[in-house]
């Protein structure tokens, strides 16, 4: 089988993705009215969401290696190029972002009233960054664009947030520029062992364990931060109340992925005898992210709060599977990672809907809309389900396989886990009963209108989404096989050793 | 061998109370046409489930594949003579349903009566799903399916009441199936690669040089995570649910609900586990008389409520745990004779929920002392219950008697004589908690108030139902062999 072309209408596919959000955002710049600004930003992220189809099409699942490859020498002294690729793993990713993206700027269509061009642009930006770091091949490329999405994520919360943004955008900013200085750290180890900053050339290098563990913390910090691991969460349910609604669905759909995507793509294939060292660590702080997240949000009486606890608690999902290494555990992590981009965007955007009528998300304040809502109730009740991970939703699936590969690595965590699945069903059962019953002092909300046409526009791709992988996941699981395949390859050998010295 | 078709009709009969779902909502503005849809949902999946009769008869194993998820992982459908006997009993009795439902609601002017009968057709829809299942998963989707679609009737009358009922409701339901049934079913798919049921009673799909520690808490969870079986100390949902109009208590609490649970508990016995791997360990004789706990004290506690519909709530906890006995004798007769009372029981107690409806309707009247009497003024009301009772007690000719006389003769094959003790306590307390109400009824003297105004009977649409019901629990008892002949398929 050749290898795909990575190019669409001469131009090479991957660059093209990431350069055309940029070029929006330049003409976007230029656009004075109002309406055709919002226009305008749809269209082309709409646009970018089909440049990004040919992806789905052309990509060859039957290869672990990476496609569309795209490579010129950039700093030639520095040895850093411009190196692009994609594998199972970042297609998914890539896909999530750019089909995402258009929902994000149909949210925030009368929700964002003041500074629309300037909130238009740093969408586009990030959208550009963020398609970068699944791309990238290159360490320092990576480490760029990680860096560029950092400054518009922050002005998105600190400039049209809530109540409290400054201090949300300064915990987020500062957080996750901590975590980026050990990132850089550990880049630049690398390049000094291996001489250049190309990812291939890190993987399967057998550095000594005591370099593996140094490597692999300062990535741990790095990347914990951004999943969020527990204990470095606290930043994630500020940021997440005092965003926007489309600043919350960037954040929990994708920025909160590239976290366990650096877990897959730097510490298994890069420091595989540290990552087996340090695996039960992970392990035990994702079954504690999954009890703690679960028990916080059922203590939740803020709707946006809620939402991101319970993220907390997948994003532990997500790291259990990554690091039971194992396939099931590993495939499932991924569908995690895809299904609560879908799954928690869904719910942000619903909250805002909320948000825009009633100027509150107090669980009290919103209970019994179900009355006069009843579209939206029906929405909100699918993606509801769907977060608790009920069968023939997208997470089921995902859920599923990570706990079957939890039980193959060790059956006893995983009953540890099994109350954080109760907890999801405690937690999501009761937002779905107080917005659709109530109780019976429900405050009035005749006269609430019911979804627009905009609105239902924004939710029905996700709820097709939620139900296709939920009804027919074989397709996403096929694309990431050979990759993780590869991936368990390049842990393999050490994690062979380190069975054999165990007593 | 037994054939295996892909079968449209079962994909049909599924689909059917789902449509009838999505016209009844459709059509909620004209209550006639709206009862009209779902009778004829009711009709359809009935007709769908009988013509699949002579195949399952014949010794086919019919199947339709609805979602391949995963190798090894799939929604897919099948009938065989285990999934009949369920399917018969509830699509049947749904048709009945829909009559007393419209003269229940109506007569009583509730509110909210489209949502009622939409959710009503999508807890019927997830009943017949779990009857029809072809694996694990596809259980476990269908059980969810009732427990999340049977909340809103249950919290019906949006009262703190209400609300408390359903709370208690989807918590027990939910947290086991969450808590119990999931992390088992992903187990048992680690352990064993696949979650189709087997094909027989006697190999189950577990594979051997599974620990027998892990087999036992495999099966533990699987008894106690489908809580809908009402197996003590899980069953408080039952009675907490009865704040429900009568006739959810009487269909979805007295026949598909409950059935749902003991059916699920049953399939997992004879399919994934196997008559001879609980053999092996020795399960089931312990799991008969762990029931024997809950049937004897249910009954106890029946004897002291006054609310008819609480004494019947606890009354089904009880009758539930027959089933189960009798398939944990792990005898042929005791699973035929439990498997029979999956059908005996729904007859018999959804006429007795049927009664206590209409009373309700006719007299306002909920607890059992205020009954006195009102045999007289109700004659053919207070005559359907006192059959119904006799099928509780196990008295012939009514069905109930079948299953009892079954369920001894397993017990005796089985050499477990603590279990005819139990049966013979259970017997006896049936009797203590069933006759005062109809002896009161016919023979009690009424208040001053009844005397001077006595009640009329329910309108027609209740009582035929409730007449014909009683009547066909009769006929179980004459005519047993309909559904002992799938029984004997089961086994076979």
């Amino acid at each position: 089988m050749t290898t795909p072309s990575h190019l669409l209408f001469g131009l090479p596919l991957l660059s093209l993705l990431i350069f055309s959000p940029l070029a929006a955002a330049a003409v976007a710049l230029l656009i004075g009215r109002e309406q055709l600004l919002r226009g305008w930003t749809l269209v082309s992220t709409t646009l970018i969401a089909g440049i990004s189809l040919p992806l789905w099409w052309r990509f060859d699942s039957s290869t672990a290696a990476f496609q569309f490859r795209e490579h010129v020498s950039w700093i030639s002294f520095l040895k850093i190029d411009y190196s692009l690729g994609v594998d199972g793993i970042s297609l998914l990713m890539v896909l999530l972002t750019t089909l995402i993206l258009p929902l994000c700027v149909l949210a925030s269509w009368t929700y964002i009233k003041v500074r629309i061009k300037e909130f238009m642009v740093c969408l586009l930006v990030m959208e550009s960054a963020m398609i970068g770091v699944f791309c990238a091949r290159d360490a320092i490329l990576f480490f760029v664009f990680w860096e560029a999405m950092l400054i518009p994520m922050a002005v998105l919360i600190g400039v049209w947030g809530g109540p409290r943004r400054l201090y949300a955008s300064l915990k987020f900013f500062i957080y996750t520029m901590a975590g980026s200085v050990f990132l850089l750290v550990a880049l630049i180890a690398l390049r000094i062992k291996t001489g250049s900053f190309s990812l291939e050339g890190m993987v399967g290098q057998h550095f000594s364990p005591g370099f593996q563990g140094w490597v692999f913390a300062a990535f741990f910090l790095s990347f914990a931060i951004k999943v969020p691991m527990f204990p470095f969460h606290t930043w994630l349910p500020a940021a997440h109340v005092e965003a926007p609604t489309a600043g919350s669905v960037i954040l929990a759909s994708v920025l909160l992925k590239m976290g366990t995507y650096g877990f897959l793509r730097f510490c298994l294939p890069i420091t595989p005898q540290a990552t087996i060292a340090f695996a039960p660590w992970m392990l035990g702080l994702s079954v504690i992210a999954i009890l703690y997240g679960g028990m916080t949000a059922l203590a939740q009486n803020d709707l946006k709060k809620l939402v991101a606890y319970s993220s907390v608690g997948h994003m532990g999902f997500a790291t259990l599977g990554i690091f039971a290494l194992n396939p099931q555990g590993l495939e499932g992590a991924v569908l995690v990672m895809v299904n609560h981009g879908v799954t928690t965007g869904a719910l942000f955007i619903c909250v805002g809907i909320l948000y825009e009528r009633l100027h509150t998300r107090e669980l009290g304040a919103v209970a019994g809309v179900g009355k006069t809502m009843p579209i939206f109730t029906g929405f909100f009740g699918v993606f509801c389900f769907s977060s608790l991970a009920f069968p023939g939703t997208n997470s089921f699936i995902g859920e599923f396989l990570v706990l079957a590969g939890s039980f193959a690595h060790s059956k006893a965590l995983t009953v540890c886990v099994v109350p954080g699945v109760v907890l999801a069903a405690a937690y999501m059962l009761r937002v779905l009963q107080r917005v659709s019953f109530g109780g019976t002092d429900n405050p009035d909300h005749s006269g609430l209108a019911d979804l627009n046409l905009r609105e239902i526009v924004t939710l029905t791709p996700l709820l097709v989404a939620v139900l296709w992988i939920g009804l027919h996941p074989q397709p996403l699981v096929q694309v990431l096989h050979a990759t993780v395949h590869q991936l368990l390859q390049q842990v393999g050998p050490a994690l062979s050793a380190a069975v054999a010295l165990a007593p | 061998m037994k054939d295996t078709l892909p079968d449209l009709r079962l994909l049909l009969a599924v689909l059917a109370p789902l449509a009838g779902a999505g016209l009844v909502m459709a059509t909620g503005r004209r209550p006639n046409l709206r009862e009209s849809c779902s009778l004829l949902a009711a009709l359809t999946l009935f007709g769908i489930t009988a013509s699949l009769v002579p195949d399952v008869l014949a010794g086919k194993t019919l199947r339709y594949t609805l979602f391949e998820l995963l190798p090894g992982l799939s929604f897919a459908l099948r009938a065989d003579p285990l999934s009949m006997m369920f399917a018969l009993a509830a699509s049947f009795l749904w048709i009945l349903t829909v009559f007393y439902a419209a003269g229940y609601m109506r007569s009583l002017e509730e509110h909210g009566q489209t949502r009622f009968n939409t959710c009503f057709a999508l807890a019927i829809f997830g009943a017949i799903g779990c009857a029809f299942s072809d694996n694990l998963l596809t259980l476990y989707l269908f059980y969810e399916i009732v427990s999340v679609t049977t909340y809103p009737l249950v919290a019906h009358h949006q009262d703190a009441e209400g609300y408390e009922g359903a709370r208690k409701y989807i918590t027990y339901l939910t947290t086991t199936a969450k808590g119990l049934i999931l992390p088992a079913m992903v187990l048992i798919y680690v352990l064993s690669g696949t979650l189709d049921f087997a094909t027989s009673v006697h190999p189950g799909i577990l594979p051997s040089g599974v620990h027998n520690g892990v087999i036992a808490a495999l099966y533990v969870c699987c008894i106690l995570g489908f809580a809908k079986n009402g197996i003590m100390p899980l069953h408080h949902w039952l009675p907490g649910a009865m704040v429900a109009p009568t006739p959810v208590s009487a269909l979805l609490h007295a026949v598909a609900v409950v059935k749902v649970g003991v059916f699920s508990t049953v399939r997992v016995m004879l399919h994934v586990f196997g008559v001879d791997l609980m053999a092996r360990l020795n399960l089931g004789i312990p799991t008969a008389y762990f029931v024997s706990i809950t049937i004897l004290g249910a009954s106890i506690i029946a004897l002291s409520k006054d609310n008819l519909k609480t004494r019947l709530a606890y009354s089904t906890v009880s009758q539930l745990s027959y089933i189960i006995l009798g398939v944990a004798l792990l005898t042929p007769t005791g699973i035929e004779g439990g498997l029979v009372h999956i059908a005996n029981h729904a007859f018999s107690k959804i006429t007795l929920f049927f009664c206590a409806g209409a009373i309700y309707v006719a007299s306002h009247k909920k607890n059992i002392s205020e009954m006195k009497g009102l045999g007289r003024a109700m004659p053919w009301t207070f005559g359907a219950f006192a059959i119904a009772a006799l099928s509780m007690i196990g008295a012939p000719p009514v069905a109930g008697f079948v299953t009892k006389l079954y369920l001894l003769i397993g017990a005796l094959d089985a050499g477990a004589v603590g279990i005819l003790v139990v049966l013979v306590a259970s017997t006896l307390l049936n009797a203590a908690y069933f006759v005062p109400v109809v002896y009161h009824g016919f023979f009690g003297q009424p208040s001053e108030q009844d005397a001077h105004h006595p009640p009329h009977e329910a309108p027609l649409a209740m009582l035929i139902p409730l007449c014909l019901t009683a009547a066909l629990s009769v006929a179980l008892g004459l005519y047993p062999d309909f559904f002992l002949q799938f029984a004997q398929a089961v086994v076979k």
